[in-house]
Formats: C-alpha cells, structure tokens, sequence
C-alpha cells in the first residue's frame, strides 16, 4: 500500500523532471566541470601526470556529484511544500510518508544521470575500469542506494528550512567539508595528523575507498582497507541516515502547517 | 440524526495569535453550511483541522462519522478538500492531475482514467485535458481543483473561499457546480467572506470573527439581524443629496449612511422600500444615476453584529484599537 502510493508520487516527481530539463543542467554539466577541474587544472600538480590522478580522482568526483545531487531535493520539496498540492496529498487516505518517499525514489533517476555522465565522460578521457563487470554494477548500485540514504538528510533540512535559499545554503554546509575533508581527491598520507583524524572517520573517505575499490581495485585505496569492508560500512552509515534523518524529516513534515 | 460534521470547542494558537478560540460547528447530512468571516477570521484555520490536516489544541471534532483525531485515515476516505489556493499540480496535465489522485486514492489505472475523464466532461474540461494544469486560466483551476477533491465521491466536502479571485462569471460556474455536488447529496462546507456568496449557496450561515462564532442562523434569519437589505442612491445632482437622505431616512430602519460622497445607503426591512423609495424619488422629481438593492456587504454584517467593522487581518492583536477607532 505505501509502496504503491510511493510509486505513484515517484512517477509524479519523474514526469516533472521530464517537463523541467533544466532539471538535469546540475546533473549532466556539473560532473563534467568538475572532471575537467580537477583532472586537467589539478591533477598534475597533485599526482604528476593528469591521467594517473583521473584513475584515482573519478571515484571521488562521483561520490562529490551524488553528494551536491543529493542535497538539492531538500531545496525542491521545501518550495513544493509551498503551493497547495501537499495539503492535498496529506487530505487523502494515504500513508503520510508517502509524498516523501515518493520524492527520494524519483531523484533515483537524477542519481543515476549524474553517476552515468560522469562514468562515460571518464572513460571518454582515459579512465580505465580495472575491475569486473559485476564490479562496476555494484558500484553503481551502492552509489545510488547512498545517494537515496543521503537524501534524507537534505529532506529534514527543506522540512525545516524557511526559505529554499536557506536549504541551499546549510546542505552547502554539510557538503563542502565532507567531500573536502576526504581522501576523496588527495590521499589522506599528505595532510597534517588532526586532519587525517576527521579524514578516517569521514563516511565519505569509506565511501571513496569502497568505490575505488569496485572500479579500480586494492591498489589505490587507503592503504589497510579492504573493498568488502568499507562496502559494508556504506551500507551500516546508509542505515544510519536513514534511521536518523528519516524520523526526524517525518516529524518536522507532520508539523509543518 | 448524527451530523456529518461536528465540532466542539476547537481551539489552535499560533504563537501569539489564538486562531480559533473555542467555535462550535455543526452540520447535517445533504447540508450546506457557510461559514463567514473577514480575512484573519480563522475560517481556514477551522478548514484545515475538519480535514485532518492540522490538529487542534483542545476540542472535539467528528466528521462522517469518524473523530478525526483518532480516525484520521477514516475521515480521510470520505472527505474532498478544495484550498483557498488552487491545489493543482502545474508541471502535470489536467488529467494527470486526477488520475494519480484516483490511484492514490486505490483505484486501478483504468477505473482511474474512467473517473478522471467522467469528471473533465462534468467539468467541462474534456477539451483541455491534455493540457499542462499551468496553462490554465484561474477559472479552469479551480474547477479542475474541485473536480480532483471530487475523485472518491466523498460523503462531506470542504470548500476554503472556492470562488475568491474569480470573476463574477466565473464565480457563476462554480456555484452551479457546488449546487449540482448539494443535489447528488453531499455534505458540504464552505468559507467565505461574503454574504452574497452564503446566502446563495447555504442552509445555514456561521459568522465567526477573531476565532470565535458571534452568529449562526439561517441566512433569512441572519438578514433579518442585520437589517435585511440595503437599499442605495446616487443623486444626478449633488444638490438633491439633502432630499435623498431625508427621504431614505423615512423608508429604512437605521439613519442613512455615506459610503461615498454622493451615495446615500440605508438599511431597509424588505423590498417594498425600493417599490416606495421609486415611487417617491418620481414624485419629488428627483433624478438619480444609481438605484440598487443589494445584500449588506461583511462589514455591515459585523457593524450591526458587534457594532464594529471586522478588525484588519494586519492587526489581529489590537483588536481593542480597531473597535475604538470605527466606533467614533
């Protein structure tokens, strides 16, 4: 029952989408921007050669695009909140959560944009995948399954927010010195000790690591880890969010007027 | 009989502001109330706590059967909500828009393409249909909003000002769609800030004025309270105004008033006045460029309800100010 009225919100969002492509600018131009920057501006100087710091930087530009991706559903629903349609849904016989859920589940598609671009736009400029094919689908899969965990956080903050301008500016705010404040473009060996602190417990630096391992494998990740272990402990901060935020989204949803 | 809607004592504060402080409302089955009141008044406030969408402080709601506190899923199945703001989604076709309200509501994704279209032909919608809701013209909105709080055939519908921002046409079209919803039996609820708007459409009228109800009748009744008509007149020359007033003076039944500089307005007992008011402006030879009966506006309503004009929605807490200030 809420699966299905999940479903049907989740088409809605998907048909809006579809009518507003300027919707898809974040997450078809963004991940290319930031390949360019990082690879040809940066890359060199961090790595030696741009095409060895693309080998080890594209998991971390991905996981860096799901994260700004993520974080702009929180800005969408706050100013959807504001025209009559959701007093409309919570009038109706079903489950309270499900314009939310419905929400989350649509943006699948936009994760999934932003994940395929940027994988092709790497592979066009010389990303080589170094790993199986179920490998890289596992990727993908962890990616967007991350993606829609993170999306709860950004949720809370468009339930609570006053002004969709206020969402964007806190979701900045969380995502900058996450992303920043990994292993996710410079190995974490080169920062001072009390960075390399945050660094470890960072869920973006397991994240990283978990994709570099899928798609390149052992040898560029922190040295200590294991592929099997930083996927499990993905997916053990996925449940995580979710247990947090999803609670606390729903509880400022029903008190929002 | 148990009444389709009935509430007891709602109260809900917002902050500083006591948006309802303990009304009473009561509806039967087949029934249409109007409920009246200036901006400000609590009227959408009442709305949202009848349709489960927010909940009271203190005080006992039951709606088709159902105490919405402790059945809200209940209440939900039988109820049909059209907001004082078109509730339509833009970026979705006019049909789009009342079929995923049918599957949301449970039905298939044939029967709900079966209702959506039976309801653009009700609607008069058939031929725009395809088109996106945000193309729409004002008129075609709200129509196509109260078409999608129709989907479930709901027992009771709560109507939040439907015709606020419509022009008089329009307005027309919607009311003839709120009396055929009246035949087919539904209960129905709706605000409004005028009496024109009451009168034509309710059985009963509750006049509610900084949360609280200060009347509630039949809208014969309520007319009768407030002075029944008002009966107008423009002076072709301004010279005449001395005349006029002294002539309406003797047919209404409080001392004539200046809305304007040249209009003189009083209230009168029933429509004879004009017949007399006619008969004599004719004799005095007095020529006239405005003659109108009409319904008392809200603010007279109030006026003659409280002995003040409805307090402005900017300044809910200094109502003591307002009072002092129409009464001089």
């Amino acid at each position: 029952m809420m699966v299905r009225d999940s479903l049907i919100l989740a088409q809605r969002t998907v048909t809006k989408m579809v009518r507003n492509p300027e919707q898809f600018l974040d997450v078809s131009v963004q991940p290319i921007v930031m390949t360019v920057i990082f690879v040809f501006i940066f890359g060199g100087a961090i790595a030696g050669t741009s095409q060895d710091y693309l080998q080890f930087a594209l998991p971390g530009i991905i996981v860096q695009t799901i994260m700004t991706t993520a974080m702009t559903i929180g800005v969408n629903l706050n100013s959807d909140l504001k025209n009559g349609v959701f007093d409309r849904f919570r009038s109706l016989p079903i489950a309270r959560s499900a314009p939310l859920m419905g929400a989350v589940t649509g943006d699948v598609v936009r994760h999934s944009i932003a994940i395929g671009v940027t994988l092709a736009f790497g592979a066009a400029i010389g990303f080589r995948f170094l790993t199986p094919w179920y490998s890289v689908a596992t990727a993908i899969v962890l990616m967007i399954v991350f993606a829609m965990s993170l999306c709860w956080t950004s949720v809370f903050i468009g339930m609570l927010a006053r002004s969709s301008g206020a969402v964007q500016g806190l979701s900045f705010l969380i995502v900058f010195p996450l992303t920043f404040g990994s292993s996710a473009f410079v190995p974490a060996a080169t920062m001072p000790g009390w960075l390399q602190g945050w660094v470890a417990i960072n869920p973006v630096t397991h994240v990283t690591d978990a994709m570099r391992g899928l798609l390149v494998g052992n040898s560029i990740m922190t040295p200590g880890t294991t592929v099997g272990g930083e996927v499990l402990w993905v997916l053990l901060s996925c449940v995580v969010l979710v247990g947090v935020f999803f609670p606390l989204a729903m509880r400022a949803y029903r008190t929002k007027l | 009989m148990t009444a389709a809607i009935e509430a007891r004592g709602l109260t809900k504060r917002f902050g500083s502001t006591q948006a309802l402080a303990g009304i009473d409302l009561t509806v039967e089955p087949g029934r249409v109330l109007g409920v009246l009141g200036p901006n400000g008044a609590g009227k959408t406030t009442a709305v949202r706590i009848l349709a489960t969408l927010l909940k009271p402080d203190a005080g006992t709601v039951r709606v088709a059967g159902f105490d919405v506190l402790s059945h809200p899923v209940e209440v939900r199945r039988r109820i049909g909500l059209t907001g004082q703001y078109a509730s339509v989604d833009e970026d979705l076709r006019g049909v789009e828009n009342l079929v995923m309200i049918g599957r949301l509501l449970g039905l298939s994704r044939s029967s709900a393409k079966a209702r959506a279209a039976e309801l653009l032909e009700e609607f008069e919608l058939t031929d725009a249909g395809d088109r996106l809701a945000k193309t729409y013209s004002g008129g075609m909105r709200r129509r196509l909003d109260l078409a999608a709080s129709l989907i479930g055939r709901p027992s009771v519908v709560f109507l939040d000002e439907p015709t606020t921002g419509l022009d008089p046409a329009k307005r027309d079209d919607v009311w003839e769609m709120i009396r055929t919803l009246v035949r087919q039996g539904t209960t129905v609820l709706l605000t409004t800030q005028y009496l024109e708007e009451a009168d034509a459409l309710a059985n009963e009228i509750t006049v509610i004025d900084h949360g609280l109800v200060i009347a509630h009748d039949t809208p014969d009744g309520l007319k009768r309270q407030v002075g029944g008509q008002t009966l107008e007149v423009r002076p072709a020359d301004d010279r005449d105004l001395d005349r006029v007033t002294a002539l309406l003076a003797s047919v209404g039944t409080r001392a004539p008033e200046f809305p304007s500089p040249s209009l003189v307005s009083v209230p009168v007992a029933g429509a004879d006045a004009l017949t007399a008011t006619v008969a004599r402006l004719h004799a005095e030879n007095i020529a006239v460029t405005e003659l109108s009966l009409r319904l008392p506006s809200l603010d007279e309503v109030f006026y003659s309800l409280t002995g003040h004009t409805p307090a402005a929605p900017a300044s809910p807490s200094t109502p003591g100010l307002v009072t002092e200030g129409a009464a001089s």
